[in-house]
């Protein structure tokens, strides 16, 4: 169950993010996490059932989990389609030279905070984070 | 239409205006590896091992499909040759690091409790106890099991995951996420082959292959050493690897 692990790392990172901006409550964090990332949304769920409590800025945070389908690219033929997570080869022409475009990914996708009155936030407004 | 809430502002406009629209709720879009800590601390093993020249080997598989015993046949066939330590990852006991160091070899025990995988942070604390200088190979044994371990980069540069053929010929086909970052299959107990009626070489490679990789797949039996042959050729292919990657970096 290494979900509680992840959930660790998750709850870590968005209250990184609620800190700087001077938020006190997170209400809704969104996450993508596809069949080949090897984490399962429902254990990852529970986890956060229980981890969420860990700090106050979280602890009735909403979270939801969208799993992306697995779509692989042919870099013989250039089919690109949806496929099973043990079905890797292309559809078309049989090559297993193929690209995974989506169904691999494991992120953070948005936070939704509440921010007090009061606040002295380091930046005016809700800019796009771009990952370092 | 704003993709937060639903309002009728376009998408840009609505985040700045959401303060009012959601009760001074703030969107903020995050595009952030769940495991982006644990991949800096294992990019920085990675560095430890480059700075030393030292080959690390991830070694994955279930309970019992036998890392430790390849692991001491290993050692018993190279260690005249090359300068190789152990980490070893269990959830409790030092079993594996006394077997380990009973061979000579520097081995260094880290028991999870409960944690069912390695993580780069682990593995980063035993190196402070475990000096890597004048080694050539690291082996990093990791808690037995086909699923957590797959998601966590430790800095290794070479991940190797054993199938014992007393277990399923569609395990691949089962944990595609592990036998899709494997660098190397390693089919061990091979020699139970003639005797295990229900184990296709050739099915577990077709499932291997399903995977969209061209993952190698060797036969291992530890307990003969002709048949580690493939194995320790592919292991000196690696570290012939290594030390070009490492010597043209300095150069």
């Amino acid at each position: 169950m290494h979900e509680l692990s992840v959930c660790q790392a998750l709850l870590r990172q968005v209250t990184d993010i609620a800190m700087d901006r001077g938020a006190d409550v997170v209400e809704h964090i969104t996450i993508e996490a596809g069949p080949l990332s090897g984490v399962e949304p429902a254990l990852l769920v529970r986890a956060f059932g229980i981890l969420r409590a860990s700090s106050r800025a979280t602890a009735q945070a909403l979270l939801s989990i969208e799993s992306p389908a697995v779509i692989i690219r042919c870099t013989s033929c250039g089919m690109e389609s949806p496929t099973a997570p043990n079905r890797l080869v292309c559809s078309r022409c049989g090559d297993f030279r193929t690209r995974v475009v989506a169904g691999d990914e494991l992120r953070l996708r948005r936070v939704e905070l509440r921010i007090p009155e009061s606040s002295n936030r380091k930046t005016p407004c809700a800019k796009p984070v771009v990952a370092a | 239409m704003c993709q937060a809430c639903g309002c009728s502002l376009k998408a840009d406009v609505a985040r700045e205006e959401l303060d009012h629209q959601r009760g001074r709720t703030t969107v903020v879009d995050v595009l952030q590896d769940l495991l982006a800590a644990n991949d800096r601390v294992a990019a920085h093993n990675r560095e430890h091992f480059d700075e030393h020249g030292v080959l690390a080997i991830n070694l994955m598989s279930s309970p019992g499909a036998g890392k430790t015993a390849l692991l001491e046949a290993t050692i018993t066939a190279l260690r005249e040759r090359y300068r190789i330590a152990v980490i070893e990852g269990d959830l409790e006991t030092d079993n594996d690091a006394v077997r380990i160091r009973a061979l000579g070899v520097p081995a260094l025990q880290i028991t999870t409790g409960t944690a069912c995988h390695l993580d780069a942070q682990l593995v980063h604390r035993a190196l402070h106890d475990l000096p890597l200088s004048g080694l050539d190979l690291l082996f990093i044994e990791n808690v037995g099991n086909l699923v957590c371990p797959a998601s966590f980069d430790l800095g290794q540069h070479r991940n190797v995951t054993l199938l014992s053929v007393t277990e399923g010929d569609d395990k691949p086909e089962k944990y595609p996420v592990i036998f899709r970052a494997s660098d190397l299959v390693v089919l061990s107990k091979a020699d139970l082959l003639g005797v295990l009626d229900d184990f296709d070489p050739a099915r577990a490679a077709a499932a291997l292959r399903a995977l969209g990789r061209d993952t190698p797949m060797i036969q291992t039996a530890s307990r003969r050493v002709p048949a580690l042959a493939p194995w320790l050729s592919w292991l000196e292919e690696q570290l012939a690897e290594r030390r070009a990657v490492v010597t043209a970096e300095l150069a």
